[in-house]
């Protein structure tokens, strides 16, 4: 295998944005991932994105969204209806073919114009699941149901939430933050039984860009670069009747193939409270050892499609600033955690 | 007894949003409330884009200024449509052109009217035909469509690019 690092992150502020558009969203952040590397968008070798246009209900909204890029003349691109860090793991396939030493990869969501929980129904199977429109929330709260069944306390839903509003005071990128005690979060009424509203993540319109390069070009672009030591993804079956939604054997897998193994930090992409929860059992990550979602993660900020790219730009920003030598990011996709990706970085 | 094979079921799919233009295509939006087409002006190319959406899509750099472009313009190219699509109701056959507007470096799609069907030719300078005042909204839906005007028409090397 090549050896390939993240070279450059950025990410927007996450909000309801109401008055750009995604582009204009992307812009800027697509100049701030570049800068550093004293590049432009027409010396990458690949460009990949992550997008959906049911979020922001634009037909062709991914292909608008290269304006942003100028693919004048003609570039290498391509694209995933799904989260960026699968435009990554593209990417990072790529970069494996030899030929070429750089990679662009973007995300953007704009969740706020239309019902994102109703959006996401659509990822359901659409005869027997779909029609029903089950929401988001809802079929996480289902989920959350069968995770404090199979043996675990609510007070952990809290602590989790909790550590993510105080570790997202020092994100100045996150959009829900602050001191909160866990007493107090558990008297807050029920919003989508067993979940509380704090459990699920906030509306967020928000972009994400990654650099990749490899080998030499990746040190004469990076004092130091996060490697990508191991890169999986593996999905659950679709049927939610058919899977313990209360552990992720998908992740699980994912995390092997990746060698996880010791890492001092790591960044879960769950958007609701239980979901780290099961992603850590899975990857066999304890908190005495490994500082978990030290951005505050998708509890904090949750641009739908850009959230798992942020994890892993999140965990190589914090490698390449010293934070630590080894960190694992997750990034999911689909119903109830059905599809993850597990990327293990190392700096040094 | 054997149960008839299900060969199909119908699941209603409806999603409702509150579109966000953007920035530049507001301002778009925002002049043709008053009468006006804009554009923007990339600041790399020079070409005018009507209406801009956020960046060049050709240098991938942001919009500077606003510019106001004319509303005659050149019909660079045209399609005769014989079968009505559904919901659309005019009369058969008519005309749906790509007009470049004078000053834009973009072409808009837009009814051709006021002019036989077979003698609308590429290069016809046409001028929009704009709704009464009182019912111009924040819609390019605000210029009908457009009509032939009185001058020679334009030489092919001047619009080739849009074709």
């Amino acid at each position: 295998m090549r050896d390939v690092a993240v070279v450059s992150f950025a990410q927007s502020a996450t909000r309801r944005d109401q008055t750009r558009n995604e582009v204009e969203i992307l812009m800027p952040v697509l100049r701030e991932a570049m800068a550093p590397t004293g590049l432009t968008t027409h010396d990458m070798g690949f460009t990949c994105s992550g997008s959906s246009d049911y979020l922001a209900g634009q037909a062709f909204a991914f292909v608008s969204a290269l304006d942003a890029v100028g693919p004048w003349p003609p570039i290498q691109e391509s694209h995933v209806e799904m989260d960026g860090a699968w435009a990554l793991y593209e990417a990072w396939v790529r970069l494996q073919h030899g030929d070429i030493d750089t990679a662009l990869v973007y995300a953007f969501g704009k969740s706020s114009p239309g019902d994102v929980g109703r959006v996401l129904a659509l990822q359901l199977d659409p005869y027997v699941v779909g029609p029903l429109w089950p929401d988001a929330v809802s079929i996480a709260a289902l989920q959350a149901r069968a995770f404090l069944e199979a043996g675990h306390d609510e007070k952990d839903l809290a602590r989790v939430v909790a550590r993510s509003r105080r570790n997202a005071a020092g994100n100045p990128h996150a959009q829900l933050s602050g001191e909160v005690d866990e007493a107090t979060l558990l008297d807050e009424p029920l919003y989508a039984d067993p979940l509380r509203m704090h459990d699920c993540p906030p509306i967020s319109d928000g972009a994400a860009v990654v650099v990749l390069a490899a080998g030499d070009r990746a040190r004469e672009l990076c004092e130091r670069p996060a490697w990508i030591r191991g890169i999986d993804h593996r999905i659950d079956v679709q049927a939610l009747g058919s899977r313990d939604l209360a552990t992720s054997a998908s992740t699980k897998l994912a995390g092997q193939k990746a060698g996880v193994g010791r890492v001092d930090l790591a960044e879960i992409h769950a958007p609701f409270s239980h979901q780290e929860l099961i992603v850590a059992e899975a990857l066999g990550l304890n908190e005495s050892t490994t500082s978990i979602n030290p951005s505050g993660g998708a509890l904090a900020s949750n641009p739908v499609m850009v959230a798992g790219l942020v994890r892993i730009g999140e965990a190589a920003r914090r490698l390449s600033a010293g934070e630590g030598e080894r960190a694992v990011a997750h990034a999911t996709s689909g119903p109830a955690l059905q599809q993850n990706l597990v990327c293990v970085l190392e700096a040094s | 007894m054997t149960a008839e094979p299900i060969t199909g079921i119908v699941t209603p799919i409806r999603l409702d949003y509150t579109y966000t233009p953007g920035t530049a295509p507001s301002g778009f939006l925002r002049g043709m409330k008053e009468g006006r087409i804009l554009g923007r002006r990339c600041p790399q190319c020079s070409k005018v884009y009507v209406p801009p959406r956020g960046s060049c899509p050709m240098c991938g750099v942001e919009f500077a200024d606003e510019v106001e472009v004319a509303d005659t313009g050149t019909l660079v190219t045209f399609a005769v449509v014989n079968v009505n699509f559904a919901n659309r109701v005019i009369d058969l056959p008519y005309v749906s052109g790509e007009v470049r507007f004078d000053g834009s470096d973009t072409t808009s799609m837009v009814l051709v009217q006021g002019i036989p069907v077979d003698e609308v030719r590429m290069g016809m300078r046409v001028k929009a035909h704009w709704l009464p005042r009182e019912e111009w909204d924040f819609t390019f839906a605000n210029i009908d469509y457009v009509e032939p005007i009185d001058e020679p028409d334009a030489d092919y090397d001047s619009y080739r690019e849009f074709v």
